[in-house]
């Protein structure tokens, strides 16, 4: 029986460089023999830590590793059969697969973990790590003790040094056990509390240790729930600061209910639609086309905006039920309009890849990266609109004319061109907020539909004509929103912020940040 | 009735003449479904559709009426009627799901279909006595009452009037939307309830139960129509009027214009329900696109389109409108919108007061 | 306590965001009595009669009708109690008729359900009819209020205060836009109104304060500058400079 392998030996210290006639060559001996002796071998190839010997037990775990009669061991991968030494092509006629049985599948198992650990692609690195974690057992430290040390990704580091603390749990001495029980603690982990929960109940002479460890991955894990709602609260809310914006001007300084607000939101992320498709064909400015999508948004709704104004609305101002009315018709048949030209299914905006994936803060709190742009950029919206309206020349006039219309005319202000001009103003950022929208939202033509009522109750909330009442409103819907949700499911959740909001408005009609004085009277 | 309190005599002719008209329209009306029964081939014969479709309108009507009530006379223009309505068309739904009884698909002896699926084991305690007819007409008229006694009292009483009176009505209808959506609130979820069998001992299936509930519509149309002008030609209407256009001046004459507004706001939600549960078993569906915000806002536009602060006027909208409507969405389906949408522009810059105000400037 | 005392404001102040509108304010007004305020523009006239009609809330300091606390009554209350007010603009009801706006003012159960049930009845007419003679407006007793020119409206709030039959009557500047004669019959009627009621008139016109001939009290900066005669105050040294004398 061991003649033929002695022969393969021979050959193969012929056929390879002198440097490998090592571990792997060695551990190659009985392979295919016997179900013993592949167990044997597949050991330890599994020891020898050598990378070759990889992808020859992955095809032994797949059927696809042959034996010939004179002992060759063939692959059989997608581009054809393969000497399993030299790579060169063969011929598989005459080999016979290598038969498997529960020893060796095992031997497998825990061998295909160990080789890749040190495999060089770093997704076998991480499969390695969950798979070693999962089967959790003290043999396995000094080997995760030496990949922890070689391995450079964070990430997989973080994975070893969980596996190699579980598997430190499963020692005999106690020492290391603790040491187990300590790095486990030092986790935010929800899998590293279930591992010393599960060890708690056989390990009653160290329980002390494992509750405090528990109680610390507890907090932890309570802190990083905290952050994420909060982070999630934070997102809602800028998502309605951006939708509340500009009706924070045109209702809230100006005092026109615009019902076609969200249309114009609609538009917005139209706008950018048209914008990259237009960029399409020129490669330079094609991955600009959503920060160009901004100003062009803002021109083509403010420019709906101003004929809005001039056009109709200001044909109804001091009849606000009946401008409420009129201003929904608008909506309506804008939304038809873009039904039409675009059909009602959803439009794909590309988002950039600056704007994709998730971004990891310390203790492993997710932030997808296109709702922390939308944050920044809502709040920077938010400031570019408070200093347009502090310290421009436009604003101080838009000012002088809503507060006191009649002596603003007698300064010679055109307040006929002003009403135009603010309500341009203010539909011009429900454009932007289209354009951030169309990020997380189906561009489709009723957009803005789902906008309007939450937008009317952040202004109203926060207090009419008061931009720190809608910051403040729309962050504190969010994140009441947010913290709701858990418990109550994300319907239910909104139905009580709507209820909230409005129960709210009934005790302080005038919301939060209140007008105070005569001019709350009139 | 005295002379103190007479109109001038053009108007007083032109409201006679109004009456006259609305009589003869209900009449024709009454006539349709006898008109149903004329062989196809008569040339008199009035079609299934549209006698189904009439009823429908009747029950627009009573809707367009009780939202009149509120906005044309109280100035309260509530964008939330819609969902009055709905809620009494749900009471009327769980009455005709109640009376389904064991020949639903699962064959359950007491559970609706959906509640099997859903895997219920019992009926929630809210639709027990929903089996009775008198209790379910009871809470047609008494669920809407008691939403809008909450809702009314609560915003009448902080004084909030106006834009802000008509976005928080729109939330409420949005909110009862989003909630009745969901499947463990026990009203069927998305789908609502269908497939009702019978009503009082009636097939709903037979021509004869439709023009029941046609006739029982135009009835319903007819008290409430005549309720609404007890209400707005009395001491109380001009009250009502009196607080739309200036409510401040009505309570330093001493008026609590809180509970002159609940009122009328309740009686109108009441009034809505009733429409709502006389349209359900007539189309044979509720479901929560009833709550949608858009329905109530269209239902504003009947009023206005006919001429708010006039009983005939919502009633005139009413058809119109959804005369309108039932053509063009056949016609032009893509050209409906543009066309509701065309309406509110219209009405609001240029027929301030509607229909009704059209004709009197003729007339005078 | 309040023997003699009609209306008793007693160091009533109203601040909005700082602006004191009120300062300590006191004032005693007696039954039947007929007192003229006068004061220069954003002395607080109109803010003393919204706070004594409910509108406005005290920030501090008391006012009684008689033994009632008004400060914690709403608008419709205080109308109830007797507290009748003709404002500066008249304010009606312009969809209604002269008659009607008299009838929704006539002293009835104010409730829903009575208002519904209201029939008017012989009595009631005669005493609208009354009022609209007082009032010169029995002619237009059909026509809304809408088309009255600026002096009947004055007329007719003043006849909806008159029809109100209230134990104390604030009149804000009656007589803006009057003819001579209408002025001098407005004093005639007020004067004949006070010996029965309390009569609390703002006026700026000076001649038809004198007219009224009774006690006169002079509001500055929110708070009593000077009372007395209309010689009396228009006498007073501090008044010619703050108010006369300009």
């Amino acid at each position: 029986m061991k003649h033929p392998v002695l022969i393969l030996l021979l050959l193969c210290a012929l056929a390879l460089p002198a440097r490998a006639q090592d571990a792997f060559t060695a551990g190659l001996t009985g392979l295919g023999t016997g179900f013993n002796q592949t167990a044997e071998a597949v050991d330890r190839l599994g020891a020898s830590g050598d990378p070759r010997a990889l992808p020859l037990l992955r095809a032994l775990a797949d059927g696809r590793l042959l034996r010939q009669a004179d002992g060759t061991l063939l692959i059989r991968g997608d581009a054809g059969v393969q000497d399993a030494l030299t790579n060169a092509a063969a011929e598989a006629a005459g080999a016979e697969p290598v038969r498997l049985n529960n020893r060796v599948r095992v031997a497998l198992r825990g061998a295909l973990g160990r080789l890749q650990l040190v495999s060089p692609d770093p997704a076998d690195r991480q499969a390695a790590a969950e798979a070693v974690f999962r089967s959790r057992s003290a043999e396995n430290v000094p080997l995760l003790d030496a990949a922890l040390a070689r391995e450079t990704v964070p990430a997989i580091r973080a994975r070893l040094a969980l596996a190699l603390a579980a598997s430190r749990l499963m020692a005999d001495d106690p020492q290391n056990k603790l040491l187990g029980v300590t790095a486990l603690g030092a986790t935010s982990s929800p899998e590293a509390r279930a591992v010393l929960l599960e060890a708690r109940a056989t390990n009653p002479a160290i329980a002390a240790q494992i509750e405090e460890a528990v109680a610390a991955i507890d907090q932890r894990l309570a802190v990083r729930r905290a952050a994420e709602t909060l982070f999630q609260g934070l997102s809602l809310g800028s998502v309605l600061l951006l939708a509340a914006l500009g009706l924070a001007v045109t209702f809230g300084v100006m005092g026109v209910i615009n019902m076609a607000h969200g249309e114009f939101v609609m538009l917005g992320a139209y706008t950018t639609f048209i914008v990259q498709e237009a960029l399409r064909g020129i490669p330079m400015l094609a991955p600009w086309s959503l920060p160009l999508a901004v100003p062009a948004a803002f021109l083509v709704t403010a420019a709906c905006g101003a004929a809005m104004e001039r056009g109709l609305i200001r044909h109804l101002y001091g009849r606000p039920l009946e401008t409420l009315l009129m201003t929904f018709g608008v909506g309506m048949m804008i939304q038809q309009s873009v039904r039409l030209a675009f059909g009602a299914q959803n439009r794909e905006i590309i988002s950039p890849p600056w704007m994709q994936g998730t971004l990891m803060l310390p203790g492993e709190i997710a932030v997808t990266q296109n709702r922390l742009w939308i944050l920044v950029f809502s709040l920077v919206i938010l400031g570019l609109t408070v200093a347009a309206i502090r310290f421009t020349r436009f604003g101080l006039e838009m000012r002088a004319v809503t507060q006191k219309r009649a002596i603003a005319a007698s300064m010679g202000i055109r307040t006929g061109h002003m009403d135009a001009l603010t309500f341009a103003f203010g539909s011009g950022i429900a454009g932007i907020a289209g354009v951030a929208l169309s990020q997380i939202d189906n561009v489709s033509p009723n957009l803005g539909t789902g906008y309007i009522i939450d937008s009317f109750l952040v202004v109203v909330f926060g207090g009419v004509g008061s931009l720190a009442g809608t910051l403040v409103g729309a962050f504190g819907l969010g994140i009441i929103n947010k913290i709701l949700e858990p418990w109550a499911g994300a319907v239910l959740a909104k139905v009580f912020v709507l209820v909230a909001a409005m129960l709210f408005i009934q005790r302080k009609p005038r919301g939060l940040f209140a007008q105070k004085g005569r001019a709350a009277e009139a | 009735m005295s002379l103190a309190v007479a109109p001038p005599v053009a108007d007083a002719r032109l409201r006679l003449g109004l009456r006259a008209g609305l009589g003869i329209f209900v009449l024709l009306l009454g006539i349709m479904p006898l008109l149903n029964l004329l062989p196809v081939t008569h040339p008199l014969h009035v079609s299934d559709f549209l006698v189904s479709v009439t009823g429908k309108w009747i029950c627009y009507a009573i809707l367009a009426l009780s939202l009149d009530l509120a906005w044309g006379y109280a100035g309260i223009l509530s964008l939330g009627h819609g969902a009055f309505f709905a809620l009494g068309g749900y009471a009327m739904g769980m009455h005709l799901m109640r009376l389904i009884g064991p020949r639903g698909v699962y064959g359950h002896p007491v559970l609706p279909d959906f509640m099997v699926f859903l895997g219920y084991q019992e009926l929630p305690w809210y639709w027990l006595g929903f089996d009775s007819f008198p209790f379910a007409m009871l809470m047609v008229l008494l669920v809407p009452g008691m939403l809008a006694l909450i809702v009314g009292f609560l915003s009448f009483r902080s004084r909030i009037t106006g834009v802000y009176l008509s976005i928080l009505t729109q939330a409420m209808t949005f909110a009862l939307m989003l909630a009745f959506f969901r499947n463990d609130m026990g009203f069927g979820g998305n789908n609502g309830f269908t497939d009702f069998k019978e009503l009082l001992g009636f097939a709903l299936n037979t021509s004869a139960a439709r023009a029941g509930l046609f006739y029982a519509s135009l009835v319903a149309l007819v008290l409430s129509f005549l309720i609404c002008l007890r209400l707005t030609r009395s001491k109380y209407g001009r009250v009502l009027t009196a607080i739309r256009d200036a409510e401040s001046r009505v309570r330093f004459l001493g008026y609590n214009t809180t509970s002159h507004k609940l009122f009328a706001f309740v009686l109108s939600a009441m009034l809505a329900g009733l429409a709502g549960a006389l349209y359900v078993p007539q189309v044979g569906i509720i479901n929560p696109g009833e709550f949608s915000p858009a329905n109530s806002i269209e239902a504003v536009i009947w009023v206005a389109v006919g001429g708010r602060g006039t009983l005939v006027g919502a009633v005139l909208g009413a058809f119109t409108v959804n005369g309108l409507k039932t053509w063009l969405t056949s016609a032009a389906p893509d050209l409906w919108l543009f066309v509701l949408g065309a309406l509110f522009v219209a009405v609001t810059l240029f027929l301030p007061k509607g229909l009704i105000g059209l004709i009197k400037g003729r007339v005078q | 306590m309040s023997e003699g005392r009609r209306l008793y404001l007693d160091g009533v102040s109203v601040v909005f965001d700082g602006f004191r509108a009120l300062n300590n304010l006191s004032l005693i007004v007696e039954p039947g009595e007929l007192r003229s305020v006068i004061g220069p523009n954003g002395a607080g006239k109109t803010t003393m009669m919204d706070v004594i009609t409910g509108k406005t809330r005290p920030t501090a300091g008391k006012v009684l009708f008689g033994e009632t606390d008004l400060t914690r009554m709403d608008e419709a209350g205080i109308a109830n109690l007797g507290i009748g007010r003709k404002f500066q603009k008249p304010t009606m009801f312009d969809a209604l008729t002269v008659f009607e706006n008299l009838e929704l003012a006539l002293k009835a159960p104010r409730g829903p359900i009575a208002c519904l049930r209201w029939k008017l009845n012989g009595e009631a007419r005669t005493r609208i009819e009354q009022t609209m003679a007082e009032i010169g407006l029995t002619e237009r007793a059909q026509d809304l209020a809408g088309i009255l020119s600026h002096g009947q409206r004055q007329w007719l709030e003043i006849g909806m205060l008159l029809m109100q039959d209230p134990e104390l009557l604030l009149v804000d500047e009656p007589v803006a836009g009057m003819t001579d004669s209408e002025t001098e019959h407005t004093a005639a009627l007020l004067v004949r109104i006070a010996g029965r009621r309390s009569v609390v008139v703002v006026e700026h016109d000076l001649e038809f304060v004198r007219a009224l001939g009774r006690r006169v009290t002079v509001l500055c900066d929110g708070s009593v500058l000077s009372e007395g005669s209309i010689d009396h105050v228009q006498n007073d040294q501090r008044v010619i400079e703050v108010y006369l004398g300009r």
